[in-house]
């Protein structure tokens, strides 16, 4: 699974003239196949979420997201997405150094492992998490007695966050590092810059663009998370109720206009994120000049 | 010692005038690209230890608490009625939604990698679209599509067709969390391997149809089955898209991860980790042939995953 193959893949080609490039046939019905399946799956369903908030206008939209609980749950999955994000910048980073500059026993195995969070299904990394977590669990009962309580609070969001978006942050960055030349490091070796000045300003300044890629894939996917999240969040209203939850739970109620208003909410709330993400990341670019 | 240049990535710059060259014997030398032992060996540690507490013994956890009341209760949970129809649900699910996606996937990258034409780039981005949007808001929209209350839903029903709360929807849920993952693997692929193999074919008589099965296919074939793989487990997985839509009728609209949640609330704890250890198992699998994959032809996966 590679996050970044559309965020960065413009992979060089050999300039081919269009009259060459017409005899290749298909042209018309793999174009019209995709554009009708693409409209059909995702394109008007998700138009039809808009429309409907449309219908409620945006004061009806504002009077449901105002309510505290709503607001409540739209505040702990954003806050705990960009806190899970965060702890997977740094850790993600550093796992995806330690795997590229470091030989050590295992390695191929953690390597694999890794990917873990793309294929276990999230259902059974929530109940699973939960029973670590939870006070008479394995990692629980050491955290417990610290009195850190994990499972059934907003910290277990936080830990199901981590999880989930773990690989996206490590498999961005792993090939940035891997390129990486360290004929550059040697430079400023030589030049004089001790390791840490090295580490600082010559190879982060080239990840630093990665890092945030990654950082806003998993953001991405952790603000929508449900399946890891509900078992271990104890889904207290206005503690550790997720917006996900409640927009399933004003659908049982059979409130869809209350569902709609928080789905668009949070639709609108994390594309507006990933563009300033994006921009940050065009900004590192710049600034750097590093490699994407 | 600070002037170490912030412009050093993009080229060597010229010997600042202010820095000293301090000689160092040579195993120095040799640790100045990489940290001392004690320093590489914690680093190491940190990032197992985490990998430990995130993702392995999660892992192991299931296994565990799955076996605790011993095999034949894991047996018996994994074999009475409504978990054999949960795995069967799966499987069908599944089996439709990599399919969908697998003929859309070659459609859009063939149409993406072999022409050019305007708004390329944003039919990409719409491709891509599904993944950032929250799986329980993908179950949603087809709830307002398709539910009691919907647009399309009243006069569905009153033709006998039931999509939301029964197996339709399930599919169609899953098919678009399921969306990008074969398209995204086949686009830059393809984008890669040009044109040129398949217009020699056609220079030398062969069909549109012809080149594809015999040309192209092959050349794609294990990008194609990694994404194949991808969409295959999150097909089988994927919990908040069908939990919303499928209306949670066991032995009916139950899939797999929906078995797990309804057995884990009613605390039976065992069995949900029994049915959530098969789920496990897949995973396995997955990670084993995906490793598989990468290291036996890493040459036809994606380019930017190359390593």
């Amino acid at each position: 699974m590679s996050p970044t193959v559309f965020a960065q893949g413009h992979t060089p080609r050999i300039a081919r003239t269009s009259a060459r490039r017409s005899v290749i046939p298909g042209f018309g019905l793999t174009l019209g196949y995709t554009l009708l399946y693409l409209s059909l799956i995702v394109l008007i369903p998700l138009a039809g979420v808009f429309y409907k908030s449309a219908g409620l206008g945006l004061e009806g939209i504002w009077a449901i997201i105002s309510t505290p609980r709503v607001l409540a749950a739209l505040k702990l999955s954003f806050g705990a997405a960009l806190i899970g994000a965060t702890i997977n910048a740094v850790f993600g980073t550093l796992i995806a150094w330690v795997f590229v500059r470091y030989t050590f026993p295992g390695k191929r195995f953690f390597d694999a492992i890794i990917d873990l969070p793309f294929a276990l299904p999230t259902a059974v990394a929530g109940i699973a998490l939960t029973a670590l977590y939870a006070g008479n669990g394995w990692i629980g009962q050491y955290l417990e007695p610290l009195g850190i309580k994990v499972a059934y609070t907003p910290l277990g969001v936080i830990v199901a966050c981590t999880f989930i978006g773990l690989p996206f942050v490590v498999r961005t960055v792993q090939p940035v590092l891997q390129d990486a030349e360290q004929e550059l490091e040697e430079a400023a070796a030589s030049l004089g810059a001790n390791r840490w000045q090295t580490i600082t300003r010559v190879i982060l300044p080239t990840v630093l663009p990665a890092v945030l890629t990654g950082y806003a894939l998993a953001f991405a996917r952790a603000v929508g998370e449900y399946g890891s999240v509900i078992f271990i969040a104890g889904n207290l209203p206005m503690v550790s109720e997720i917006a996900p939850l409640l927009i399933i739970i004003k659908l049982e109620e059979f409130d869809y206009a209350g569902a709609t208003a928080v789905a668009t909410a949070m639709l609108i709330l994390s594309f507006f994120l990933l563009l300033v993400i994006n921009a940050l990341q065009a900004w590192a670019r710049r600034r750097h000049g590093g490699k994407p | 010692m600070n002037t170490v240049s912030d412009g050093l990535p993009q080229s060597p710059p010229p010997s600042p005038p202010g820095i000293q060259h301090h000689p160092a014997p040579l195993i120095e030398r040799n640790s100045a690209i990489t940290e001392p032992a004690w320093v590489r060996w914690s680093l190491i540690l940190v990032a197992l230890l985490f990998l430990l507490g995130f993702l392995l013994l999660p892992l192991v956890t299931v296994f565990v608490e799955a076996l605790r009341n011993g095999w034949s209760a894991y047996l018996a949970a994994l074999t009475e009625p409504d978990a054999l129809a949960a795995i069967r649900l799966t499987l069908l699910t599944a089996a439709i939604a990599v399919t969908a996606n697998l003929i859309f996937g070659l459609a859009a990258a063939w149409a993406i990698a072999k022409f050019e034409f305007r708004g390329k780039s944003l039919l990409i981005t719409l491709i891509d679209l599904p993944f950032s949007v929250s799986p329980v808001v993908a179950g949603l929209i087809y709830i307002l599509i398709f539910g009691a209350h919907g647009w399309a839903g009243p006069w569905l029903m009153d033709h006998g067709i039931k999509v939301a709360f029964a197996v339709p929807g399930i599919v169609l849920a899953t098919i678009f969390v399921t969306f990008p993952f074969i398209a995204r693997e086949l686009i830059p692929l393809m984008q890669e391997q040009g044109t040129e193999y398949e217009q020699a074919a056609l220079s030398l008589g062969a069909s549109g149809w012809q080149t594809f099965w015999h040309v192209t296919l092959p050349n794609i074939r294990w990008g194609l089955l990694y994404g194949v793989l991808l969409c295959n487990a999150r097909a089988m997985g994927e919990f908040g898209a069908v939990s919303v839509i499928s209306g949670h009728i066991r032995g009916q609209t139950n899939t797999m991860p929906l078995h797990v949640e309804i057995l884990y609330n009613e605390y039976q704890f065992s069995a949900a980790f029994a049915v959530a250890s098969l789920l496990a198992l897949l995973a396995l699998l997955t990670l084993g042939v995906k490793a598989w994959l990468e290291w036996r032809h890493a040459d036809q996966l994606a380019a930017t995953r190359r390593h």
